[in-house]
């Protein structure tokens, strides 16, 4: 194994024994970037010097001792999380060039943790996506198949996980957007309780449902993240004054007498025959380690996509006012006045997908369709809600595929934005929820492309998530099998 | 039915502050409308004396302190801007 191979905790071992140090994790990190980024692109931009010097200075940390949760680990970031003067895209021609003048707060935390980043990933422009193809700066390819996508978001941060190009990665999730890439690619992706993670310096999408999370190799480094990145923040007004445990206790708990719930709306048609397989040997593996399956039922599933498709890209259109070429960012030559130029400006600098999602947002918010589309949505919205708290009273976690199918094609649905919303099925119920919801791998196609289970669980307890999810991952032992590149 | 007509779709893209090409307004008034009819589904839904949900968790306002802290300088605010003077952002003439 080389060391971009292992994860934070093994690494962590190697390091507090004096046997390897940051820079020589750095340098073999860098070395399979070099190797791989080429044909995966899971980067929009790297910061190798910084890393470099980061990792001299966390080497000189460890020799004196002073060893954090992740002291000279090489960690990536999504381009949608504030890096005080690195670039920072989000995915679009209208940040192409946008330098922050500060850190987000989990940028902050990660790196009193003693983090290294290496660069930041890509994603579907503003986080609009389930497939990474709609980046100004180009799509990122799926490493277990370079044919496909690597899902979205997250993609890049998936795929560089995936791809070994870091030893973890921060995301955001918005409607699944590091699950369903987690799923994808093969590697864990953790969606917190809303307001666990403190949105500050988070590039805002759909602001009551965004959330930040983690991309690992494997759920204890989960746990490591968790525990680093969950927190109140006085800046941020919907991060929420709770305490945080200790994830990593939930590690090797077990399950045994744990209630795990199975929605009969998520067996739907339409998903693929080897989702459905995979998931019912999940199923038999968790009965398996002494919990038991409940059928539940959460009776407005077939609503979500429409409420989610209302109330995101409504909250999307008002965020993304602020994009005008005034105070940052992108601006369109040659304007006649003011008006001109933020039509000029917005027309060239968003992408499709973007431009399409705040039309949606501002029809659904407009006069005289207020009350019939956002009114509706956010009315529909609290009974999705409902559904998860009455479905929590019989069970104690709830178990669904992830996404409906594997990885597929690039291209297929670029032209059909509706085949491509439904990517997200499974997903987005939880955002509108606020719960938390982890991926872990649960198998692999004939074709050997990766598939995910999703765990869900009521507010803040991230906990339970990551005791079933270790549980169900140390049975199921596929952490050996990795991507051919 | 066509739920919006490429009328309208001019309409918001001018709220929206966008420009569209003939060919992009065909094909979003056909895509809009294609989402749109999808949306419908949630009239199947009685939401009669259902309280809007606006956030998952239900806090209080978030109130704090009103002390004087750092904040960016303007060096920093106009560090970005396309244009810029003294300590303004300068844009294109709004009156005439």
């Amino acid at each position: 194994m080389e060391l971009h191979q292992l994860t934070i905790h093994e690494l962590q071992k190697l390091i507090r024994s004096g046997k390897v140090n940051s820079s020589d994790i750095v340098k073999s990190v860098f070395k399979r970037i070099d190797a791989v980024e080429g044909s995966v692109h899971a980067y929009i931009s790297l910061m190798k010097e910084y890393a470099f010097e980061e990792a001299a200075k966390a080497d000189h940390s460890i020799r004196e001792g002073n060893i954090r949760a992740l002291t000279g680990i090489p960690i990536a970031l999504k381009d949608i999380v504030c890096t005080k003067g690195f670039l920072t895209t989000c995915g679009s021609r209208i940040l192409y060039n946008f330098i922050p003048p500060y850190d987000a707060t989990v940028v902050e935390k990660l790196k009193e943790a003693g983090a290294v980043f290496t660069g930041k990933t890509n994603m579907d422009e503003f986080a609009m996506g389930s497939s990474t193809e709609t980046s100004y700066f180009g799509i990122t390819k799926n490493p277990w198949a370079l044919d496909r996508i690597p899902g979205g978001s997250s993609g890049g941060s998936a795929a560089a996980v995936a791809a070994d190009e870091c030893i973890a990665a921060i995301g955001s999730d918005t409607g699944g957007s590091i699950r369903q890439p987690a799923a994808l690619c093969g590697v864990v992706g953790m969606k917190p309780t809303y307001g666990r993670v403190s949105r500050y310096g988070l590039i805002a999408f759909a602001s009551s449902l965004d959330q930040i999370g983690s991309f690992t190799k494997d759920v204890e480094d989960c746990a490591i993240m968790m525990n680093i990145i969950a927190g109140y923040d006085p800046r941020e007004s919907t991060s929420v004054p709770l305490d945080v445990p200790d994830y990593t206790a939930f590690l090797s708990r077990g399950i045994d007498g744990c209630k795990v719930g199975i929605p009969k709306e998520y067996f739907i048609k339409g998903i693929d025959p080897e989702v459905t397989e995979a998931m019912s040997r999940a199923m038999k593996a968790i009965e398996g380690l002494g919990a038991t399956c409940v059928e539940i039922s959460l009776p407005h599933t077939e609503y979500c996509l429409a409420v989610y498709y209302i109330i995101a890209p409504a909250e999307a259109s008002s965020n993304l006012a602020r994009y005008d070429g005034v105070k940052y960012g992108f601006r369109a030559e040659d304007c006649r006045d003011l008006l001109d130029m933020y039509k000029k400006t917005r027309s060239a600098g968003f992408g499709a997908e973007v431009k399409r999602r705040i039309m949606i947002g501002t029809y659904a918010l407009s006069s005289g369709y207020y009350d019939a589309y956002y009114k509706k949505a956010s009315q529909v919205r609290a009974l999705i809600k409902q559904d998860f708290e009455e479905a929590f009273k019989d069970c104690d976690v709830i178990l669904t595929p992830t996404s409906p199918t594997p990885a597929f094609k690039i291209g297929e649905k670029m032209d059909d934005p509706l085949q491509m919303y439904l990517s997200d099925i499974f997903t987005i119920s939880t955002n509108l929820a606020g719960i938390p919801g982890i991926s872990v791998p649960c198998g692999f196609t004939r074709q050997g492309l990766p598939i995910g289970a999703q765990f869900l669980a009521g507010h803040f307890e991230e906990g339970k998530l990551i005791q079933i999810a270790a549980a169900f991952e140390k049975h199921a032992n596929l952490k050996q099998r990795r991507p051919n590149l | 039915m066509l739920k919006i007509t490429k009328k309208e779709v001019e309409h918001v893209a001018h709220l929206a502050r966008l420009d569209f090409s003939e060919e992009e307004k065909v094909k979003f008034t056909s895509q809009l409308n294609d989402i749109l009819m999808y949306m419908d589904k949630l009239n199947e839904v009685d939401t009669a004396g259902i309280e809007p949900m606006s956030h998952a968790i239900a806090l209080q306002n978030a109130f704090r302190g009103d002390t004087v802290k750092d904040s960016l300088s303007h060096e920093h605010s106009l560090s970005n801007a396309p244009e810029a003077r003294g300590p303004f952002f300068r844009v294109p003439k709004v009156i005439e």
